[in-house]
């Protein structure tokens, strides 16, 4: 089980050092919602399912959807 | 220049976060925990240890926070308020189908958010969890149909409501058992591992449950659903 | 490396997490970038403290069986993961707050570079 661990902790660092560096904001905020989705995962294996379920529904999903929210309401008006 | 800065500001960082924790090592619950763990069952019949903490322990600290997620909503919307006299904006209106799915999806999110608000003292879930969801349920109603007006005058009456409950059941727990929020004989505490126990916590984490959908909701909503981004405003900007 | 635990794992991919945030804050000139940054530190953080409490050799304290009551010493410690909850929720009303901040300032400037609110400065 820790090789699999190792390998998602591989991914979410991977994916937290893309968000930071990808020029489309709206990958950016995605990916650090999949940071959010790992690391919940994490905390189910560290026996927290309380904190896993808190992460998933409010890390990886609303404040995912708030990000893209404001990245929509911040470039329509360039275009216009 | 600036970027060496950050960089050697970083290493300074991990140095001392690296040096800060013990690595390998598990740690044992301090003398605290350790009276929750043991304890924890036989005070307030709730298997949920967690919501225990929350909700019981540290309950004051749960009102402190929903008070806090209150205010950072408010200051949100007070950042983005409408100005008077621009009308929300209109966008192509969503299919037939989407809009009567989320309608009909509504209900049984709001549900499944109840259900998990509910059994928060038995099973992991709880206030906060129930709350995204329920927000979430509204989310979908507002993103299938742009123009859905949400009944702000009953969520603030809700929202009014259920803080005012909260505080009332915490000055009973003051009255009868000396400490506010306390569990001992307010309600009957009842039997380990079923829904109807754990005495005061079901009803403060459906409280919580409540404020915090309400309150996620209105964030949402405000967030969504402030018409566009004033050209009013360009007068102080200037430089555009 | 003899000894790879997965709390040892926990925490350093924590401390990654927050310094990557705090680089991406610090050097990005985007605001919803930096915003995106703080949105990952607060993401490290929550994993470090629960990471801090947590033992591969306990269980979840969630006493929903006969066979957790009886030994204390099999549950994992709840005050860290009590803590984590409320971080997480206090953590989506702070984003929140500075995303109303960004389209604030992009509403008067129309643009999201940092450089550009330069008469902000003290």
């Amino acid at each position: 089980m820790i090789i699999l661990d190792l390998l998602i902790c591989l991914v979410l660092v991977a994916s937290a050092v893309v968000a930071m560096n990808v020029r489309n904001l709206v990958s950016a905020a995605v990916l650090v919602g999949v940071v959010s989705l790992l690391v919940s995962y994490l905390f189910l294996r560290m026996g927290a399912p309380d904190v896993a379920m808190t992460e998933a529904a409010i890390g990886a999903g609303l404040s995912t959807v708030i990000f893209l929210i404001a990245i929509r309401r911040t470039e329509e008006e360039e275009q216009g | 220049m600036k970027q060496i800065f950050a960089i050697i500001l970083l290493l300074i960082m991990g140095w001392f976060l690296l040096g800060l924790v013990p690595l390998g090592q598990p740690t044992e619950p301090g003398v605290v925990a350790q009276h929750y763990i043991s304890q924890g069952v036989q005070e307030n019949r709730g298997a949920n240890l967690v919501t225990s903490v929350i909700v019981n322990y540290r309950g004051f600290d749960t009102l402190g926070e929903v008070t806090v997620l209150f205010l950072s909503v408010a200051g949100a919307g007070f950042v983005l308020r409408r100005r008077e006299g621009i009308e929300r904006r209109v966008n192509r209106p969503s299919s037939e189908i989407l809009q009567t799915g989320a309608r009909m999806l509504f209900a049984p999110i709001v549900i499944f958010g109840a259900y998990i608000f509910v059994h928060g003292h038995l099973s992991p879930g709880g206030g906060f969890q129930g709350g995204a969801v329920v927000a979430s349920a509204v989310m979908l109603l507002l993103l299938a149909d742009r123009g859905h007006h949400l009944p702000h005058g009953f969520m603030h009456w809700l929202e009014s409501m259920v803080g005012f409950t909260y505080v009332m059941v915490g000055l009973a727990g003051l009255v009868i058992a000396g400490s506010f929020l306390s569990n001992q004989g307010v309600l009957p505490l009842g039997t380990w591992n079923r829904l109807f126990s754990g005495g005061v916590i079901p009803i403060i984490y459906t409280l919580v449950g409540l404020k915090v959908g309400t309150e996620l909701s209105s964030l949402l909503d405000t967030m969504i659903d402030t018409g566009r981004p004033d050209h009013a405003d360009n007068s102080e900007g200037g430089t555009s | 490396m003899n000894a790879l635990t997965p709390a040892t794992l926990y925490l350093v991919t924590a401390i990654l997490l927050i310094l990557i945030g705090l680089a991406g804050a610090l050097v990005r000139r985007n605001l919803l970038k930096m915003v995106l940054g703080f949105a990952l530190v607060d993401t490290g953080i929550h994993l470090l403290i629960a990471a801090l409490g947590s033992n591969p050799n306990k269980s979840a304290p969630i006493l929903n069986k006969e066979s957790l009551l009886g030994d204390p010493s099999l549950i994992l410690d709840p005050v860290p993961q009590a803590l984590v909850l409320t971080a997480i929720v206090i953590g989506i009303g702070v984003t929140a707050l500075m995303l109303a901040y960004v389209i604030r300032l992009f509403a008067m400037r129309q643009s999201l570079d940092i450089r550009d609110f330069g008469r902000l400065k003290w």
